[in-house]
């Protein structure tokens, strides 16, 4: 084991024999842009995957909730421990992550409702690092409806800029539409392992 | 080295002749030319949405070869933050080790199966077959690897293992395999996937080993990066007890900040997508979230012996988007099955040769033949691998090997002896000449021996009657 490891190392030595230099990395991309109305175009990049977007105010928040899961015909859906409590809304069972959900019980819920740490607007990403209101992975992968609710404060116009936000040593996961395949003659087709829905309310 | 590495399979015929069957199968020829001609065009509109995107190229160019020119340093940091972070790193020198290494892990956890996110590096090592050797099932979860492995057959593309079949062949395959699909299954790509989704779902419930591959592996955070489509990989990333995480060791990059340069390259070159459904990030182990045991084995397998090539290197920046396998006109003829190797294509024609490290291995010295050299793989590479210039260097290794006797050697010495003396030379031309008798048409489609050698697979045009030179001194002179 030991060996391998020394061994590996000193044929990358022997390989490296000509001794090459790297230049340094050209940093002249774009790493923001002018995207126009960021919030615009999160709504119409999320929208290209086939997800549904809606858009409401702080104050309209639990009622864009309710509409969702109203017309998704959602009665039971987990959440993470860590939720504002104005998302809960009556009418629903929620199933909160503790203690800790089974993935009996997360495939059993008609949905998850989280939050998310960034969202990138030029790629319609939304991106979860298991902080607040997000929970563990598992919680928004087996339900096969997420319904995502992201703050303006929370969205960026490019890679780059959600990059910089997030702390990579966090469990990361970042979500563009619903689960998908290219599988097939290399066209996409929505639905397979993950969520086969995905739902986006944009906070302004 | 010790034994054959299974980056290619084991008596494949070199690529001429595999070229030559494929050919003939016309189902496949017009699959691939539908799958490649969606994907070309889906690409093109993907990369031209972004500006910056040749500076993006230079900047993935220049962030890889920084890794590769310092790859001991680079790999020595990844083993230190993975291990900080309660992974823990193992060492492979090749095919055998790396599995046997697996193999051990996995009996470790008491499983006799797995589930399995898609990963070119287990397919190079053949880490399925080891397993089941040693009696672990392995199940492919990514759709088209299940297609592939249902139908007992072999991959075609790095990205679409299956690209090669069509709907109404997928769900012939399904029909026959899978116990639980409806007889009434039709070959509509959603019904099709919605089959995939319940044979695997209990699978994923229930399966507590997982193995996956890498896309990036980030050296100062020890953090691994998996891009996926399905889901698949985030059930094998989350839901197992175990995860183990085979990679090459070129799969590293230096910072987390280099990703952003990544996140947008890759997506766009493989699947033409601005994103791709799912990317998974984990580092290490995090207590109460996925799984409590971490292990990364890091993969030489012939990369060293490739590195050591100043010119061939550059195939180790290679992320694996298949861009160059879809705007390939000789792949989107032949297939990906007829290089015999996992990696199929342009890279594959300049990776699997290095890999494989072995001069006297002649199907692995076909392949650097396997294009035109039309260059429509250097300008869509997101890494700007200069596969061309590869192709060429080791076709020179190629006859090198190959020794002063060869047919090809001696002719090149002839040519040499005539082309040294002008006198010479005017008499082989007036000799030749004499071959425009055989030609129909103004072309030549049958010379005899050695000559036949070239007009098996091309015509000739017919020489003129008169070369320039006694032109010249007949009309000038």
């Amino acid at each position: 084991m030991a060996d391998s490891r020394a061994e590996i190392l000193g044929r990358v030595r022997a390989a490296l024999a000509d001794r090459p230099v790297a230049r340094p990395v050209p940093r002249d991309y774009d790493r923001t842009r002018d995207v126009g109305d960021v919030l615009a175009l999160l709504a119409e990049r999320v929208a290209d995957y086939r997800a549904v977007v809606r858009r409401a105010t702080s104050a309209e928040l639990p009622a864009a909730i309710e509409a969702a899961l109203v017309s998704r015909g959602a009665r039971t859906m987990a959440v993470p421990v860590d939720v504002p409590g104005s998302w809960l809304i009556d009418g629903v069972a929620w199933r909160p992550d503790e203690p800790a959900l089974t993935t009996e019980e997360l495939d059993g819920v008609d949905g998850v409702l989280t939050g998310c740490a960034v969202a990138i607007a030029e790629t319609g990403t939304l991106v979860l690092d298991a902080g607040v209101a997000q929970g563990r992975r598992v919680l928004t992968l087996l339900p096969d409806y997420h319904l995502c609710v992201v703050r303006a404060d929370q969205v960026t116009g490019t890679v780059p800029e959600a990059l910089a936000r997030l702390d990579p040593v966090r469990p990361l996961t970042f979500v563009s539409g619903p689960s998908a395949t290219s599988d097939i003659e290399l066209d996409r087709v929505e639905g397979v392992h993950g969520p086969r829905t995905l739902e986006v309310i944009i906070v302004e | 080295m010790g034994a054959r590495n299974p980056v290619t399979w084991l008596g494949s015929p070199a690529f001429p002749d595999a070229a030559r069957a494929a050919l003939a199968d016309t189902q496949q020829r017009s699959n691939l030319r539908h799958a490649t001609g969606i994907i070309r065009a889906k690409r093109a509109d993907a990369v031209a949405e972004l500006d910056d995107w040749e500076r993006l190229r230079l900047a993935g160019e220049a962030s890889k070869d920084e890794v590769l020119a310092n790859l001991d340093t680079y790999l020595e940091r990844l083993e230190a933050s993975v291990t900080a972070r309660g992974g823990v790193v193992h060492w492979a020198r090749d095919a055998e080790e790396a599995n046997a290494i697996v193999l051990g892990l996995v009996r470790a956890t008491g499983a006799d199966e797995v589930v399995k996110v898609k990963s070119m590096a287990t397919a190079e090592i053949g880490l399925n077959e080891a397993l089941a050797a040693g009696g672990v099932t392995a199940v492919e979860t990514d759709l088209a690897e299940l297609i592939v492995q249902l139908g007992d057959d072999r991959p075609s593309h790095i990205l679409v293992p299956a690209i090669h079949r069509n709907r109404a062949e997928i769900r012939d395959i399904f029909r026959r395999k899978m116990p639980d699909v409806p007889d009434d299954l039709t070959d509509e790509p959603r019904e099709l996937a919605e089959a995939a989704r319940r044979h695997l779902r209990r699978k994923f419930l229930s399966t507590r080993v997982a193995i996956s591959g890498a896309n990036f592996a980030v050296a100062d955070t020890g953090s691994i990066v998996v891009l996926e489509s399905e889901g698949n990989g985030r059930m094998c990333l989350t839901l197992p007890d175990t995860l183990i995480t085979v990679m090459g060791i070129e799969k590293i990059v230096p910072t987390w900040s280099d990703l952003e340069v990544f996140l947008q390259l890759l997506p766009r070159s493989s699947t033409a997508e601005r994103m791709n459904p799912y990317t998974s990030v984990w580092t290490g182990v995090t207590p109460g979230d996925g799984p409590q045991e971490f292990h990364l084995v890091l993969l030489d397998n012939g990369r060293t012996a490739t590195l050591a090539d100043t010119v061939g290197r550059q195939a180790l920046r290679c992320i694996r988007c298949s861009a160059c396998l879809n705007v390939c006109p000789v792949y989107e003829r032949t297939g990906g099955k007829a290089y015999g190797s996992v990696y199929p294509g342009p890279i594959g024609a300049i990776l699997t040769p290095q890999l494989v490290a072995d001069p006297h291995d002649k199907q692995a010295a076909s392949l650097p033949y396997a294009s035109s050299l039309c260059g429509a793989c250097y300008e869509v590479c997101p890494v700007r691998i200069n596969i061309p210039e590869v192709l060429v260097h080791l076709r020179a290794e190629a006859v090198r090997a190959k020794g002063k006797h060869t047919p090809e050697a001696i002719a090149m010495a002839a040519a040499a002896w005539v082309f040294a003396d002008p006198k010479r030379y005017e008499r082989a031309q007036r000799a030749g000449s004499l071959a425009r008798l055989l030609a129909r048409g103004g072309r030549i489609s049958a010379l005899p021996w050695p000559g036949s050698k070239w007009t098996a697979t091309r015509d000739v045009p017919a020489p003129p009657k008169e070369s320039f030179r006694a032109w010249w001194r007949r009309t000038r002179g």
